[in-house]
Formats: structure tokens, sequence, C-alpha cells
């Protein structure tokens, strides 16, 4: 079975450390928030300038002037720090973010990014993820491993004008958990159910596979 | 006005001087911490063939979108646009021209323009459209793209509270673009909810100082809610 949107974040969030500063874009990597592991400490980035972003407001809480990037009504945690939009790429561009999680359109086995322009389609903009990408050592893509209609995402080369070059190195997908490298992907982990055949068909770019693959497993 | 006092009494005055074919930058973040009234006085003003560098363009009836209706605008300058009907007719017409800019370079432009520096290296945008026919330097074995800084005729900023000499503090998330607008306007016009007399904002507390603010303007505030998110309490 493929994942659910929800075992992607569950997934993700395992990447985690006590202490990380992350970054969540909008979507599945919003869901990360949910599971964060016991007993350890993250502090959310949220790039219109809150760094320890706290849960949704109660209807009493809720102020115009708390918002996050995703421009939903938000708290700030305790300890949080407010800035401006300089102040908070400065912190992303400058690698200063420990993690940053986001979605894509496709990636490919040199770490190419296409997460924001379809050509034919409107285009509202990269609004920061071009900012993310080229800032952060450490990026999880969360997206779907291939279309509705069945065509692979991770290819050899991203077809979509690109978010930015050479700087994705892990990948999470419904199916599979993979890293890139050395101009391919490898492939670390599997779905429950989800054959190691099923991901290679469904995988357009050089895939090294290992002996093993495990299977992920959740509670 | 009298030495210091950047205090002005009408919208009318806030905005005197802008004329058709000027650069105004504003501050705000959706429609979170925007300067509602000085935009809806360019819209009475009628002023046309405007470039607004702000990273959104508002909705349709509220920010900057309002500017939309009577084609004010002729160039935006922003991160991420499109959440208006008016501006993607106006843009798959052609009376709009839109330039795309990633929000953190959009952030630092704004920073660089009010800081005299004129043009900077960042590797965001290297090797896609954003950086298609910039100069591209290598430092440390990574490639970086030349990106140019903004400054603007104006610059219209949404504070929280200024003292009459325009030192400015802003509440919140509402700071966003504000402080790098407030300094890259040739006139900056600064509205806030509360002006106070010089003295009573902590000097260590306050975020522009108001060197860069040319006039301020107390008003009163829709501040509209783009996306009500809430949890159960």
């Amino acid at each position: 079975m493929a994942l659910s949107r929800e075992q992607m974040a569950q997934r993700v969030a395992r990447e985690l450390q006590d202490g990380f500063y992350v970054n969540l874009g909008i979507g599945i990597p919003t869901l990360v928030a949910n599971y964060v592991p016991a007993g350890i400490e993250v502090m959310l980035q949220s790039e219109n300038g809150l760094l320890g972003m706290g849960p949704f407001p109660t209807e009493d809480e809720i102020d115009a002037d708390m918002i996050n990037a995703g421009k939903q009504t938000v708290t700030a945690a305790t300890g949080a720090s407010i800035f401006s939009s300089a102040e908070s790429f400065a912190m992303i561009r400058g690698g200063h973010v420990d993690l940053t999680v986001l979605g894509a359109f496709e990636v490919d086995v040199n770490g190419n990014i296409a997460s924001w322009m379809i050509p034919g389609k409107l285009i509202k903009g990269m609004g920061g993820a071009m900012d993310l990408v080229a800032g952060a050592d450490n990026i999880i893509v969360t997206m779907t491993h291939a279309s509705k209609h069945g065509e692979s995402k991770l290819l050899t080369e991203c077809s979509l004008p690109l978010t930015g070059r050479g700087c994705i190195k892990k990948v999470l997908t419904d199916l599979a958990y993979l890293e890139i490298e050395d101009g391919a992907f490898h492939l670390k982990e599997r779905a429950p159910g989800v054959s190691v055949e099923e991901i290679i068909e469904k995988t357009e770019g050089k895939l090294i596979v290992p002996d093993n693959v495990p299977e992920m497993t959740f509670a | 006005m009298s030495g210091f006092n950047k205090v002005v009494n009408s919208y009318e005055e806030a905005m005197a001087g802008l004329e058709d074919g000027m650069t105004v930058i504003a501050g705000g973040f959706g429609l979170c911490g925007i300067p509602e009234n000085l935009i809806k006085q360019i819209r009475t003003m009628g002023t046309k063939d405007l470039t607004i560098v702000s990273n959104n363009c508002g909705i349709d009836d509220f920010g900057l979108g309002i500017l939309l209706v009577d084609r004010q605008i002729k160039k935006m300058i922003s991160s991420y646009v499109g959440e208006n009907a008016l501006f993607e007719k106006q843009l798959l017409a052609g009376e709009l021209e839109v330039e795309l800019t990633p929000q953190g370079t959009l952030a630092e432009k704004m920073r660089a323009g009010g800081a005299g520096i004129p043009a900077f290296y960042t590797a965001t945008g290297y090797g896609t459209p954003v950086g298609d026919g910039k100069e591209v330097r290598a430092f440390n074995g990574r490639h970086y793209i030349m990106e140019e800084s903004i400054t603007g005729d104006f610059a219209i900023v949404k504070g929280w509270k200024a003292d009459t000499y325009g030192n400015v503090v802003y509440r919140d998330t509402a700071q966003n673009f504000n402080p790098m607008a407030a300094t890259a306007g040739k006139i900056t016009v600064v509205e806030v909810e509360e002006i106070v007399e010089p003295g009573e904002l902590n000097p260590s507390e306050i975020h522009t100082p108001g060197i860069y603010v040319n006039r301020v303007i107390k008003g009163t505030f829709e501040k509209r809610i783009e996306q009500r998110t809430v949890r159960q309490g």
C-alpha cells in the first residue's frame, strides 16, 4: 500500500533531531509538525518572519497580525522570535535552518528540483521556495512517486523549469524513501507492502537497488 | 511640520507628490501588515502606470488588488501573485507585467537598495529561469547570480506604533517586508495604529529609526484575514 499523507509526515518526522530549527512547506510538510517524536524539541521557522511557530489559535486568540507563510493564522510558541523578511531569509540563505521539508513536481538524479512552474498554466510565483532550496543543506522533498497517469516524477532530468539545481539529496514518496548521490536515486526504504518491482517500474531516473530494501513500519 | 516632526494629518498629504509612472515599494505579506489606507489613497488619486514592488498583490477587493480595478499598475515585482481574478485577467491580456522574484531575493533587493548597495550575489535562482540573462560568478566553488537592488520613488509602510519623529515599531508578523521597504523609498510614508511622543518608545526596541521616514500618519485598519485557521479551544 502506498503511504497516506499522514504516514508520509510520520516518516519525515523520524528525521527530526533534538534542537533542530525546521522549515516546513505547505501541504504534507505542514503535517510533520503533528508527529514530532516524544522527548525532542524542534522549533519551526516560517519564512514570513517567525521562528517558533505554535499551533493554530483558538477562536479567541485569532490575531490578524500573526500568520504563517501559508497566510494562516497561527500562534507563537514559547521562546519564539519575530523578525523581518530580510532577517528570515538571512537565516535560510545563510544555512542556519537544520531541515527543510517541501513538495515538488519533479526531482532528478542530479538533485535538481522543479516545483513552481508548469508552462501553459498560470504561474503564481516561487514564493520562498528558491531561497529555501538554495540555502539549505538538509532538504527532504515529499511528493507522490508518479502522477495520476502513472508518469514518474523521479527523472533522469527534470522536464519543468527548475526551482534549484543540484540541491536535493533526500526524497520521500508515497512508495519509497530514496537518497540522491552520484547521479542516481538510491532506494533506502519501501512503503509497507510495496514491491521493489513497482518502485523500479515507476522510477524513470537511474535507480540503485540494494539487495535488501527494508519496509517502513508504522505504529 | 517642524524639526523632526513627521506627522501628517491627511492621506492626501501623506501621498502628495506621487505621480504617474513612479515606483512604489509596499510592505506586507499577503494581507498581513499592508498599508491598507495608503493603498486606498493611491486608488483615490488615480495615479497610473505604477511599478509596484511588493511580495504579493492583495485580493480582488482589498490591498493592492484594488489598484487593478482602474488599471493603475503597469508592473508588479513580487514573489507570489494571482490570488485575485482581475490580476490573472490583466496578466493574460498583456495589460500587466510581472517580474517574479524569489521572496528572499526580493527582501534583500529592498534591504540593499536602502543600504546603498547596488547589487549582490545569491545562489537563489541559479540554474533556473530567474537566473536567465544574469551575471554568474563562482565563489568557493559555488555558483551565484548577480541581483540588482531596488529603490522606489515612494515606500508605503504599515507600522504598529510610531513616535512623531518617525521611529517605528511593528507588531508580530505584520513586520515582514515593512522594515526593508521603509529604507528603500525616496519618500517613505508610514501609517500606524498609534502615534506617541518622542521618548515613549524604548530606543532599543525601535525597528525602523526615524531617519528613514518622511511622513507618519495615524490610520484605522480593517486588518483582513486571508486564511482563518483555528484549533478547538
